[in-house]
C-alpha cells in the first residue's frame, strides 16, 4: 500500500504530501523521539501527538513513509514548513492513537 | 574512490534548526549513491549526536569522512563532559531539562541508539573539555 492509498483508506488530513508513492510497511505509535528512532522501521507509518518540528527531522532520518498526528493535532507552522522543506509526508487524524493504529492495521492488513 | 570529508558545523541551545547538519549529510550521503540501509544508520547516528551536542555541550562540530569501505562520523564538542559513560549509555538515563523533554527528547536513548545503529562506537570523554563520540557503519562491498 502507499501513502496515496493510505489516506483514503484512513480518512486521513492531507497538511502535507510531498512523496504520495512512498510504501507504507507497517506502522508504530509514539511521541518520544528517540523511542521513535529505536523503534519504528523503516517506511512505517508514525503516529504521533507532537507536533514540533523536530518531528519532520526525524521522520527523515528514520526514512518513515508518512507522519499521522492523531487526536485531531494540528502541526505547528515550523512543522509544516519543515516538512515542506524535508519533502516528509504529514497527514493527521481526528482518532485517538489507538483508534487510529487499529484503522492502520486494516488497511494494511 | 578517494576519501570524502564532510565538516558539518552544529549550534548549541538551537533546539528548533536542530538536525540542520543531519539533513545535509544524509542529502549527501544520498547523491553519493550509498545503499540505503547504510544512509540510515548514519543518518540517524549523526542525528541523535547532533541533538546531544545541542541539548547537553551548546554545540560543537561533526566531522564525517566516507571511505570505500566505511563512514566514519566525529561528534566533538568542548561541553561539560560526561562523568560516567556507563551510566550515560544505560538506556533511560537523561540528564536533559524540560525545554528538551516538552519537545520530545530526553527518553536517554540517544546514545544507545547510536550503538545500535553503528558497526563501531567509542566515547572519548573529559569533565569540563569536552566529548568526542565517534561512530562507524560498514558499507557492505
Ligand atoms: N555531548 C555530550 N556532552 C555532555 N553530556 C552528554 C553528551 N551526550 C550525552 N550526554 C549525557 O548522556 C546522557 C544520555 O544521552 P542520550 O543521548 O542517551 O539521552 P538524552 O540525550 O538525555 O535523551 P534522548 O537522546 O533520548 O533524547 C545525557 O542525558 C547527558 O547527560
Ligand atoms: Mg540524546
Amino acid at each position: 500500500m502507499t501513502v496515496q492509498e493510505l489516506i483514503p483508506s484512513m480518512e486521513l488530513t492531507v497538511f502535507h504530501l510531498a512523496q504520495p508513492e512512498r510504501p507504507v510497511a507497517g506502522g508504530y505509535a509514539g511521541d518520544l523521539l528517540s523511542w521513535v528512532i529505536s523503534r519504528a522501521g523503516q517506511d512505517c507509518a508514525w503516529l504521533t501527538i507532537m507536533s514540533n518540528q523536530n518531528v519532520a527531522a526525524v521522520a527523515l532520518m528514520a526514512d518513515v513513509s508518512c507522519i499521522i498526528l492523531t487526536e485531531g493535532v494540528q502541526p505547528d507552522a515550523d512543522l509544516l514548513r519543515r516538512s515542506r522543506e524535508k519533502a516528509v509526508n504529514l497527514l493527521g487524524t481526528s482518532l485517538d492513537t489507538f483508534s487510529a493504529a487499529c484503522r492502520l492495521g486494516k488497511a494494511l492488513a | 574512490m578517494e576519501t570524502i570529508r564532510l565538516v558539518y558545523p552544529v549550534e548549541g541551545g538551537d533546539l528548533i534548526e536542530a538536525g540542520e547538519a543531519s539533513s545535509k549529510m544524509k542529502l549527501t550521503l544520498k547523491k553519493l549513491g550509498l545503499p540505503q540501509d547504510v544512509i540510515r544508520r548514519a543518518s540517524i547516528c549523526m542525528y541523535e549526536g547532533e541533538i546531544n551536542m545541542v541539548i547537553h555541550a551548546d554545540g560543537g562540530q561533526a566531522e564525517v569522512e566516507v571511505e570505500m569501505d566505511q563512514i566514519v562520523i566525529r561528534m566533538i564538542d568542548s561541553g561539560p563532559g560526561i562523568p560516567d559513560v556507563e551510566q550515560a549509555m544505560q538506556e533511560g538515563y537523561s540528564t536533559a531539562g524540560s525545554t528538551a523533554r516538552e519537545l520530545g527528547f530526553g527518553a536517554g536513548m540517544g546514545l544507545p541508539n547510536m550503538k545500535r545503529y553503528s558497526d563501531e562506537m567509542t566515547i572519548d570523554t573529559e569533565v569540563g573539555k569536552g566529548t568526542t563520540v565517534t561512530v562507524k557503519i560498514k558499507i557492505p562491498q
